[in-house]
């Protein structure tokens, strides 16, 4: 018998099946999965890009508001110079066309290499209860943009701010349709706690998480 | 597998002591002041109990469910009965893809298969990421000691020397520069690996995902950069919705170190996406039973409820005591010690149901409450039921119940006894040593009686 039938085979004889009662559990897992019933939360307030930002800094990440999307470029060219790191940076092909070379930012749109220093990316949205990016990978938003490079840039619209990960999800649904291949969760800089379980910043991933919200889009 | 006696070196290993009572409740602290931010925990303990439990109770059609989600988004499903089916499925898929070496982020399984060596005696070199699984694996593949922090028991210091003289380096002293150092050493593997092989904290039915936690940023790297990725994990992973991911997240981090949200979670559904600039192409599940599907439906199904946090041996005291290198197998502590027995055989591991004080500190901070004394005792009657303790205990026993059932002799015996013992304590309150169980006195002293029977004091009173 090959592994399949025979786990599944064991399973299903644990639990007594007939054709009727697994009948019955098909219909009880649709009914679970329509329901899509969400479990007891955190409060998260009305204030919701108050909330992230305390969140973000809480774990790390530094955040910096402007008013419009054309104030992006020259805040990041001003962030990265007061880190005394060179204005080249790997984007997201999503947020190119923004006025870079204009603020003395050189840019490649591309999928990210080892050797880059600085990645920007925008996101699908945050999250407030924890301070979270949340990554959807596509086309215009390869995955390691945000991953390779010691310093992530993330540009964040304080409209695109939801309460929780349960409004994340609805929202990729009523976008997106399906899940894209990799919707990554960020939240701070990488780090490990591995070594005596004292935690330092910088594992694998970024140093640097910087997020730039935007107030108007 | 003998627990006593990795207990007792555990206890004499002065370094390892020094390095428990040092993190001891620093676990402990980090989880407890998540959890009191929290005013409806305990409402998420139970509605995180109540998604396993439908999930166990309708295994199966999860199972399928998911099997059916994951293979429409272009992802192959493998099934695994054991540990050698496991590496024959990981050695097959890498012959497939010309795969020469594969970077791995934390996965228990492999452990479990004994992974790692299948693999290099196949000739694929494996690169652990991990922090802490790189140290055990550059230490000549040693054993984890806990299930999310796998070096708990080594010091700084260790790590300096290792690091040193593994990677020809020059000393470093700072765990910041030595993280950098792993770092170097490990990205040359990221972009040059052609497979990944990664865990799963969790299976999404709905959707046939993985999702995957983790603070280092080592489980994206492995799941994005080489063209293959497989992930492995128990058949048990599976929850239903999105929804359920949310819930169980928020239970897991907390109770594990006791972060609102670990530093990276991914959900990962499928391969690449025409056009896509990264992703691996092509993504394989591996769900393994290795002793689980045989639990569904039996009192120990409960335990298949566990999301592998960690809290349950961050509180024990016997684990806090010896580390977790004494319980012998993959995974230590309390839900070790329910584990191993039903994952190895019961007659394997015969120390393990007693390797606790039954005190219930684990069953309180389980985030989905499994009754992990309950388990333990219940393993415990296994034993005796099939005649496996020791010879000696099991004739006392029988001994003392032929006494126990003749009233009259049970009477005489104890009264005989507590004036036996009164003798012996010589005025003290206590007594140092008791020559029939040296060993018990070893590391306590017997309280000595008070001179007479509870029967006798009872009928004094009634009188
Ligand atoms: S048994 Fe409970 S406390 Fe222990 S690792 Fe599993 S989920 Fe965590």
């Amino acid at each position: 018998m090959n592994a399949r039938e025979d786990i599944l085979g064991r399973i299903a004889a644990r639990l007594n099946r007939s054709p009727e009662n697994a009948a019955r559990a098909r219909e009880r897992i649709r009914e679970w999965i329509d329901a899509r019933r969400a479990g007891p939360r955190p409060e998260v307030g009305d204030d919701l890009a108050a909330n992230f930002v305390r969140r973000a800094c809480a774990l790390s990440s530094t955040v910096e508001t402007v008013g419009r999307l054309d104030e992006v470029p020259p805040a990041v060219a001003r962030y990265l110079a007061g880190i005394a790191v060179a204005p080249a940076a790997v984007c997201t092909p999503q947020v190119a066309e923004l006025a870079w070379a204009g603020a003395g930012v050189r840019v490649e749109a591309r999928a990210a290499r080892d050797e880059d220093l600085v990645g920007i990316t925008g996101c699908f949205c945050a999250i407030a209860d924890t301070g979270t990016l949340m990554l959807c990978s596509s086309r215009a938003s390869p995955a390691a943009v945000s991953l390779l490079p010691e310093t992530h840039v993330a540009i964040v619209p304080v409209s695109h701010i939801v309460p929780f990960m349960e409004e994340a999800w609805a929202l990729v649904r009523r976008e997106l349709g399906a899940l894209p291949r990799a919707v990554n969760f960020v939240s701070g800089p990488s780090r490990t706690g591995d070594i005596e379980q004292t935690i330092v910043l910088g594992a694998h991933g970024p140093y640097r998480v910087h997020i730039v919200l935007v107030r108007e889009v | 597998m003998d627990f006593k006696a990795r207990a007792q070196a555990s206890l004499a290993d002065a370094g390892l002591q020094s390095k428990l009572a040092s993190i001891k409740g620093k676990f402990v602290d980090m989880r407890a002041a998540a959890v009191r931010e929290l005013p409806n925990f305990e409402a998420m303990r139970e509605a995180g109990s109540g998604v396993r439990d439908a999930v166990l109770g309708d295994l199966d059609v999860w199972l399928e469910e998911f099997e059916r989600n994951a293979t429409a988004r272009g992802a192959t499903v493998l099934w695994a009965r054991d540990g050698a089916e496991i590496c024959r499925h990981v050695i097959e898929i890498a012959r497939r893809h010309g795969v020469t070496k594969a970077t791995k982020s934390k996965s228990m399984l492999s452990e479990e298969a004994d992974l790692n060596a299948a693999l290099t005696a196949a000739g694929i070199q494996p690169v652990e990421t991990d922090l802490g699984e790189y140290i055990l694996q550059i230490n000549d593949n040693e054993a984890p000691s806990h299930i999310i922090a796998p070096v708990m028991h080594k010091t700084k210091d260790e790590v300096s020397d290792l690091f040193a003289r593994v990677h020809q380096r020059p000393r470093k002293t700072e765990i910041t520069e030595m993280a950098r150092e792993a770092r170097e050493m490990l990205r040359a593997h990221f972009v040059s690996a052609q497979m990944g092989i990664s865990g799963g904290n969790f299976l999404i039915a709905e959707t046939g995902s993985a999702a995957l936690v983790t603070n280092e940023g080592n489980g994206r790297m492995v799941t994005t950069l080489p063209r293959v990725h497989v992930v492995i994990t128990g058949i048990e992973k599976v929850i239903p919705t999105l929804e359920d991911l949310c819930l169980l997240l928020r239970l897991l981090t907390r109770s594990a170190t006791g972060q609102t949200i670990s530093n990276y979670v991914s959900v990962l559904t499928g391969a690449r996406a025409a056009g896509e600039l990264d992703g691996p192409e092509h993504t394989y599940f591996i769900l393994v039973d290795n002793g689980r599907a045989g639990l569904v439906g039996t009192d120990f199904a409960l335990m298949l409820r566990c999301i592998r946090c960690g809290a349950c041996m961050n509180h024990c005291p016997v684990y806090q005591a010896v580390g977790g290198h004494a319980y012998g197998w993959v995974y230590p502590g309390p839900m070790g010690s329910v584990l191993t027995p039903l994952f190895v055989g019961i007659e394997k591991a015969l120390d393990l149901p007693y390797a606790n004080t039954l005190c219930n500190q684990c069953g309180v901070v389980c985030p989905v409450k499994i009754p992990l004394p309950e388990l333990l005792r219940k393993l415990r009657e296994r034993e005796v039921e099939r005649r496996l303790r020791p010879l000696a205990e099991r004739l006392a026993l029988k001994l003392w119940a032929w006494v126990a059932a003749r009233p009259a002799l049970y009477a005489a015996g104890t009264k005989l006894a507590v004036r036996y013992l009164r003798w012996l304590a010589r005025g003290r309150t206590t007594i140092p040593v008791l020559a029939a169980v040296p060993a018990w006195t070893e590391g306590r002293d017997f309280p000595a009686p008070e001179g007479r029977t509870f029967r006798e004091l009872y009928a004094e009173g009634r009188s």
